[in-house]
């Protein structure tokens, strides 16, 4: 079983969310129902499993539910329909009291803009989910420590929050959703807010943390390049349903409608591929070899000096897998494989 | 002229009533007034007790203490000093002191309802219309069901004064709920923080600012109200003024009015000052 489940989720926002349901299950689309009820559909139908230690992204445009879905999983938002499973435990069912202690120990938040407490220090930010769980002053001091050192703001622990930069309060934000050693990471929007450089040593930053912390990390973007380089897999949201979901080659190279193709349209292939992504079967011919963790730009010069194509090798050398030269240039030219 | 069968007797209805509550919940009134005599006697003693420049050496602390500079007790200083050469030294204690008492059950009384007016749709939609009567009416109108409930004297005053200097501490403590980030308080919640937690550690401290500036409000109302609640008892500086005005003593009355003047710049410069204080964290924020 999955870390977590969703399954059959809508969330209708209005006066009396129950009553558009039927509408919602009858296929009709946002605007119809909008125009028809004067109900927003948040979410329609949506069902999707998050594995234990994935980076799962969602991603779609604004209005198209992704930050409503986020909250649902840690019940900032009730559903109007549908069930979510954490850990095999149905969260929708659980008393406020459980819930408290579900959001203060196995999962936490990380905010576009934020979220961060103005009136508190760094410090006494990065400790509040250990607070809010009752732990003693020296745990708290000892983990704000900790953390604060692991995303690079030693120095900084007395200061407020206003007189870091923005990249340095995102840092604080992460740190403080790490202070608590929660299994499960939501991350809503967590870099939008930042610009482009920051936003990209920020996705280091989170990337080098999780090759250690192992964490399951539900994370948000409209950015597909953002979804490509951090994600395990990815969803593609579009009106509150969900259209695909898949690693990323396959969001690339396999889109199942229009509006994923017109997302995946302007993504440079020759660096979101790898070798492993586009390989066919190993052939016997005598071939140059190429790793299958290879970026396509990389494999493309190799590929160009030979008449076949390469073979592409796993970690230990071994082939398991081979390219032509046609089909690397589709891949990246057009983003098909045929 | 008017026709004179077309009329409802209100004036009978409202005595009526008010014999009704003093009848039946006489015993009530007089506790409370029981009550607030009790704190108002002792702080009045105890500011009496304290020697003049020892108030003056305390209020000019107060006073460093929330601006950090030495320009306000500077002013603090000049304007008890003003007010002891006028020769009002005993009555501007008596106006202080009830006025400390009227803004510490203000403050008792508006906090509470401010937060519930934040967070209670219903609390606010029955509120909000009485605070708009409330301020819109004229101060001399609540010194009537004080004097009715309580007769003459101090407390009445207190209770009318209270009343009066309610409302902005209300809404202020209301509005700074209110403008609290949304994504602050989604924040403590998705770190598992309680409800009441969710109030004091995050909703009441982020909206000190506003409530400094309502307690600021409050007192320089109070001040202005112990003046008029001379009319019904209060001692003090506004007795002062009210004599002069009805002996046509017009030095009187002036030297009266100066002595407000300085205590209402002293208390407002220092109640301003702590709120801009509650704000440091704000400091560098063009740096985000």
């Amino acid at each position: 079983m999955a870390l977590i489940e969703i399954e059959n989720v809508s969330k209708i926002f209005g006066k009396d969310p129950k009553s558009v349901l039927p509408l919602v299950r009858q296929g009709r689309s946002k605007d119809e129902i909008l125009k028809q009820t004067g109900h927003v559909v948040g979410l329609n139908e949506v069902t999707l499993s998050v594995e234990q230690g994935e980076v799962f992204v969602v991603m779609g445009l604004s209005g198209s539910g992704k930050s409503t879905l986020i909250r649902h999983i840690n019940r900032l938002i009730e559903p109007t329909s549908g069930a979510i499973h954490v850990h095999g435990r149905d969260i929708l069912k659980a008393s406020p009291g459980e819930l408290q202690r579900i959001r203060q120990t196995q999962m936490s938040m990380v905010f576009q803009r934020f979220g961060l407490m103005p009136h508190r220090t760094v410090a006494q930010n990065v400790a509040y989910g250990l607070e809010a769980r009752g732990e003693s002053e020296a745990t708290r001091r000892a983990a704000a420590d900790r953390w604060i050192a692991r995303v690079g703001l030693t120095g900084y622990e007395q200061a407020y929050p206003s007189m870091l930069s923005g990249g340095m309060q995102q840092r604080v934000g992460l740190a403080r959703a790490l202070a608590t050693d929660p299994e499960i990471l939501l991350m809503d929007e967590a870099f939008s807010a930042l610009d482009p450089l920051i936003r990209h040593d920020m996705q280091k930053v989170l990337l080098e943390l999780q090759r250690e912390l192992r964490k399951s990390i539900v994370f948000i973007t409209h950015d597909l390049d953002e979804a490509l380089a951090i994600g395990d897999r990815i969803a593609i949201l579009q009106d509150g349903r969900l259209v695909q979901v898949g690693r990323s080659a396959e969001i690339i190279l396999e889109p199942k409608t229009d509006y994923v193709r017109r997302f995946v349209a302007g993504v440079n292939r020759g660096r979101a591929l790898k070798a492993s992504d586009i390989m066919q079967p190993v052939r016997a011919i005598e071939a140059p070899s190429v790793s299958g963790d290879s970026i396509l730009e990389k494999v493309l010069p190799i590929v160009m000096g030979t008449v076949a194509g390469v073979r592409v090798t796993d970690a230990r050398q071994e082939p398991v897998g081979f390219i032509t030269r046609e089909r690397l240039v589709h891949a990246i030219v057009s983003g098909t494989l045929e | 002229m008017f026709p004179e069968g077309f009329s409802w007797p209100l004036e009978k209805w409202v005595n009526g009533f008010l014999d009704w509550l003093v009848t039946t919940h006489g015993h009530t009134f007089e506790a409370i007034n029981w009550g607030v005599l009790q704190v108002l006697i002792r702080v009045e003693r105890g500011l009496a007790a304290l020697p003049w420049w020892l108030i003056i050496a305390i209020m000019a602390g107060l006073a460093w203490h929330a601006s950090r500079s030495w320009r306000l007790p500077l002013l603090v200083i000049a304007s008890f000093l003003l007010i002891g050469s006028l020769g009002l030294w005993a009555m501007a204690v008596q106006s202080m002191a009830l006025m400390i008492v009227a803004v510490l059950i203000a403050v008792l009384i508006g906090v509470p309802l401010g937060v519930l007016m934040a967070e209670l749709r219903a609390v606010e939609l029955v509120l909000r219309p009485i605070l708009d009567l409330m301020q819109t009416m004229p101060p001399f109108v609540y010194l009537v069901p004080a004097v009715m409930l309580f007769g003459l004297g101090k407390v009445p005053a207190i209770v009318a004064t209270v009343i009066y200097a309610v409302p902005p501490l209300v809404r202020l403590t209301s509005l700074g709920i209110k403008l609290v980030d949304s994504e602050v308080i989604e924040a403590s919640q998705a770190f598992g923080t309680g409800r009441m937690a969710q109030l004091l550690k995050v909703q009441l401290p982020l909206a000190l600012p506003n409530i400094m500036a309502g307690i600021n409000q409050c007192t320089m109302m109070a001040l202005g109200m112990v003046v008029i609640a001379s009319m019904i008892g209060a001692r003090g500086l506004g007795e002062h003024v009210l004599t002069g005005i009805q002996r046509l003593d017009v030095g009187k009355a002036v030297a009266g009015g100066l002595a407000i003047v300085a205590l209402a710049v002293t208390f407002d410069r220092i109640t301003q000052a702590y709120g801009q204080r509650l704000m440091r964290y704000r400091q560098v924020q063009d740096n985000v």
